[in-house]
C-alpha cells in the first residue's frame, strides 16, 4: 500500500480490486480470524440482553427522528455548544473542512497534533493537508499507529488495521520505532505504542477528533473508545478541533441510554467500552482552553434528500455490517478503494460521491442479508443496494441487459418470501447481475468470476447449504 | 451565502421544508422506548452483578461495610505497590488510610500527574450491567486528567450509586449532564491486534473497586 488516501475518485473498481485481494491468502487469513473473533463476542453479548430488539427498534426510530428534524437539531446543537465555550463551524464539502481545520491549528500555533481514531478525517484526507501545511499528525489509536507508520490504509471502520498481524505489526514497530529487539506478543506491542506515544500526550498541545455523537440538548459531544488514547487527546491538550458528519446529531442526552447500548455491543462485542467521554464546550478547570467543532455535510445532505437512500445516515459506524459480510471477509477492506469498507461502505461511498464514483460498490455484495440482521439501528442495506443498483442502471441507460436483469430482481427482492426462496436457488439470481463499467468494458463477467473464486476457497469457507438468515435464526432460537 | 446557511438550506430543501422545534419534540416524546429501562433486580443482586463485571475486566473489587473502608484502601493499595497518590478536591478524609501520600490536585501539569503512583476517587454512578463507573468533574470526582495519567485508579463507590441498567444511569446523570463525563469500563483495553484484548494501553493499567455497603436509601 502507497499511503495515500483511499479515493474512491480514483480507486481501482471492486471488482478488479477485489480479484487481487482474494489472490493475498495471509491477508484473508488476518481478516477471516478477526472478524471471526469479532462475531463470536458480540453474538454473545448481545445474547445477554433479552431486551435487544426493542433497543434496536428505539435506535432505529430516533435515528430516523432525527433526519426528520436535522435542522432543527443541528441548530440547536449549534447554540448549545456556543453557549458552552465552544465554537461551531459549518463545511459544504471535505476541502473547505480541511481548510477550517488546518486554518484553527495554525491558529493555535501547533505544528503536530495529536488524533484520536475518526474515519471522517479520513473520509476528509485530512493528515495529508495537514502534512502539506508543515503540520505532523500523530495518530494515537494503536490501529491508527500501526496504519500510519505502515504508510498503509484503514481497511475497517472499528479495527482499521484488523489485516494485519502480529508479525507484520511488529516489524513496522521494529523499523518505524527503531526497537530491534522488540518482541512479537500483542502485549509488547502495546507497551511499545505506549512508550511511544506517551511523550507526545503529555507535550503535543493541540488534538483534533472525530465523535460518535452531538448532543443537541446540551451541546455535549460523546466519544466512545477503549485505549485512554481519546480521553487524552480530549483532554491534555489546549485546543481541541472535532469534525463530525452532520449525521452525527443526536436530539437528547436521554437517547444515548440506547445508543451507548447498541454501540459497544455491536462494534467490539464489549458490554461496554472501556471509556466513554462527555464533554460540553470548555470548562476553565478542565480540559482544553479552546474547543472547535467541524459540522461536516461532504454530500451528506443529498442522501438526505433520496427517500430510499436516506437511512444510510442512521450508521453509527459500529462496524458489525462488515464482520457480518462474506464479501467483506473475502476481500478484506481495501478493495471497496474507500475509507468505508463492508456494507456500509458498499451504500455510503457512492451516495456521498452522488453516485457518480464507487459505481460497482452496490454490486458488491451477496445480498445475503447478514448486514441487516446484525445492524444495531436496523438499516435495511440489501433494500438500498438494490435501490441504488437501481440508480446506477438509470444513470447508465435503461435499456441495458443489466437494467432488465435489476428489474428481476426488484420483484425478487421486494418480498422477503421470494427473497429467501431466491437464496435457496443458491443465489444464481445474483449471476446475470454482471456490472459494466462505463466503456462496456474492464470486467465483464467478473461476478461469476468472483463466485468462482470462493469455491477455490471451499476449504476455508464453503458456500454454505443453509442461508445465513436461516443458520442466524436456528442458532438464535 | 455562507456555509453554514448552504447546508442548511440543502438540508431543508432535501427534507422538503423546514422543521420546527415543537413538531420535534413531540415526535421524540412519541419514539417508543419498550427496552428494559428499571431495575430486574433486588439491590444485593446488582452489586454483586457489578462486582462480577468488574472482575471479568480483572479490576480488584471488595464490598465493605463503611467503617472497613479505610483498611479495604490500604490492602489494596499495598497490594498494587502504589505510594503516593493524587485525589480530587473533596475526597472525604474518612476513606483516606494512614501510611500513604494523599496529595490534592492542585491543576498539576500533565507531567506533573504522570509522576504520581495513582489516583484515588468516588464516582457518581456506577452500571452493574456493564462493569462501569461513571466520573463527573465534581467534589470527590476531579479533573479528567487526573484520573487519566496515572498508571493506577482506585474508585470508592457508594452501594447507593450503584445501578442496574443504563437507561438508570442516564436518569442519574440528567441533571448534571452539562459536567465533563467520563465513563470508565475496566482498565484501558485494546483489541487491535487479532482481536487479542490487552489491558493497558494509554488510561491507567490498573483499576480497583471498593464499594461501600449501606446508605442505599439515601
Ligand atoms: S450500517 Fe449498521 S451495522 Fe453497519 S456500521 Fe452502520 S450501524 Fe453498524
Amino acid at each position: 500500500m502507497s499511503g495515500v488516501a483511499l479515493d474512491p475518485r480514483t480507486a481501482v473498481a471492486f471488482p478488479m480490486a477485489a480479484r487481487a485481494a482474494m489472490g493475498d491468502t495471509q491477508l484473508q487469513k488476518n481478516v477471516r480470524h478477526a472478524t471471526d473473533v469479532i462475531q463470536a463476542k458480540r453474538a454473545r453479548v448481545v445474547g445477554e440482553m433479552p431486551d435487544w430488539q426493542e433497543l434496536r427498534e428505539t435506535g432505529k426510530q430516533i435515528r430516523q427522528h432525527t433526519m426528520e428534524h436535522l435542522d432543527v437539531y443541528l441548530e440547536e446543537f449549534e447554540r448549545n455548544c456556543t453557549k458552552a465555550g465552544g465554537v461551531v463551524h459549518w463545511a459544504q464539502d471535505a476541502a473547505e473542512a480541511r481548510q477550517i481545520i488546518v486554518g484553527l491549528a495554525k491558529a493555535a500555533g501547533a505544528d503536530e497534533v495529536i488524533k484520536i481514531k475518526s474515519m471522517t478525517t479520513e473520509e476528509i484526507g485530512l493528515n495529508a493537508a495537514l502534512e502539506a501545511a508543515g503540520i505532523h499528525p500523530f495518530e494515537t489509536d494503536l490501529a491508527e499507529l500501526i496504519i500510519q507508520l505502515g504508510q498503509d490504509q484503514p481497511s475497517h471502520i472499528v479495527v482499521p488495521a484488523l489485516h494485519k498481524n502480529r508479525q507484520q505489526i511488529r516489524a513496522i514497530f521494529q523499523r518505524e520505532m527503531n526497537l530491534p529487539d522488540l518482541g512479537e506478543t500483542p502485549q509488547d506491542l502495546a507497551d511499545a505504542a505506549r512508550m511511544f506515544l506517551r511523550e507526545k500526550f503529555l507535550r503535543v498541545k493541540t488534538g483534533v477528533s472525530g465523535a460518535n455523537f452531538l448532543i443537541a440538548e446540551t451541546g455535549g459531544v460523546c466519544v466512545v473508545e477503549s485505549e485512554g488514547n481519546g480521553r487524552m487527546c480530549l483532554t491534555l491538550p489546549e485546543t481541541l478541533i472535532t469534525v463530525a458528519g452532520i449525521d452525527k446529531v443526536v436530539p437528547r442526552f436521554q437517547d444515548l441510554e440506547v445508543l451507548l447500548q447498541l454501540l459497544p455491543r455491536s462494534a467490539t462485542g464489549e458490554r461496554m467500552n472501556p471509556y466513554n467521554s462527555i464533554w460540553t464546550g470548555v470548562d476553565a478547570r478542565d480540559g482544553p482552553k479552546a474547543f472547535h467543532v467541524v459540522l461536516l455535510d461532504n454530500g451528506r445532505s443529498e442522501i438526505l434528500g433520496d427517500t430510499e437512500g436516506r437511512a444510510t445516515l442512521n450508521c453509527i459506524r459500529c462496524g458489525a455490517c462488515q464482520n457480518a459480510c462474506p464479501v467483506y471477509r473475502q476481500t478484506g477492506g481495501h478493495a471497496y478503494g474507500s475509507v468505508y469498507a463492508g456494507p456500509i461502505g458498499a451504500i455510503l461511498t457512492p451516495q456521498l460521491m452522488q453516485m457518480e464514483h464507487a459505481q460497482s460498490l452496490p454490486y458488491a455484495s451477496s445480498l445475503c442479508g447478514a448486514c441487516y440482521e446484525v445492524c444495531p439501528v436496523k438499516i435495511n442495506i440489501p433494500e438500498v443496494l438494490i435501490h441504488l443498483r437501481n440508480k446506477v442502471v438509470e444513470q447508465n441507460g435503461p435499456m441495458n441487459p443489466e437494467a432488465l436483469a435489476m428489474r428481476a430482481m426488484g420483484m425478487i427482492f421486494r418480498s422477503e418470501r421470494r427473497f429467501r426462496a431466491a437464496q435457496r436457488l443458491g443465489r444464481v439470481a445474483e449471476m446475470p447481475l454482471v456490472r459494466k463499467d462505463g466503456l462496456g468494458e474492464g470486467w465483464i463477467g467478473w461476478l461469476p468470476g468472483l463466485l468462482g473464486g470462493w469455491t477455490q476457497v471451499r476449504d476455508l469457507q464453503a458456500m454454505p447449504k443453509e442461508t445465513f438468515r436461516e443458520w442466524w435464526e436456528k442458532r438464535n432460537g | 451565502m455562507d456555509s453554514r446557511a448552504v447546508v442548511l438550506k440543502k438540508i431543508r430543501a432535501a427534507k422538503g421544508g423546514a422543521s420546527s422545534e415543537a413538531a420535534a419534540g413531540a415526535a421524540w416524546a412519541a419514539i417508543p422506548r419498550r427496552f428494559t429501562q428499571a431495575a430486574t433486580r433486588e439491590h444485593g443482586a446488582v452489586l454483586e452483578l457489578l462486582m462480577d463485571r468488574l472482575l471479568d475486566y480483572d479490576a480488584q473489587v471488595s464490598l465493605v461495610q463503611p467503617e472497613a473502608v479505610r483498611a479495604t484502601v490500604a490492602g489494596m493499595l499495598t497490594a498494587r505497590g502504589v505510594l503516593r497518590m493524587v485525589v480530587p478536591v473533596g475526597l472525604p478524609d474518612a476513606i483516606l488510610p494512614q501510611g500513604f501520600e494523599f496529595v490534592v490536585d492542585a491543576g498539576f501539569s500533565n507531567a506533573e500527574l504522570d509522576g504520581f503512583d495513582g489516583v484515588l476517587t468516588m464516582a457518581k454512578v456506577a452500571i452493574a450491567e456493564t462493569g462501569t463507573v461513571v466520573l463527573q468533574n465534581t467534589a470527590g470526582q476531579g479533573r479528567r486528567a487526573a484520573t487519566l495519567v496515572p498508571d493506577y485508579h482506585l474508585c470508592v463507590v457508594r452501594a447507593a450509586d450503584v445501578v442496574e441498567t443504563v437507561p438508570e444511569a442516564m436518569a442519574r446523570l440528567e441533571g448534571t449532564a452539562a459536567l465533563a463525563t467520563t465513563f470508565v469500563s475496566g482498565p484501558s483495553a485494546t483489541a487491535d491486534i487479532e482481536m487479542t484484548r490487552i489491558k493497558g494501553v494509554h488510561g491507567p493499567r490498573f483499576l480497583d473497586v471498593v464499594l461501600v455497603a449501606g446508605g442505599e436509601e439515601a
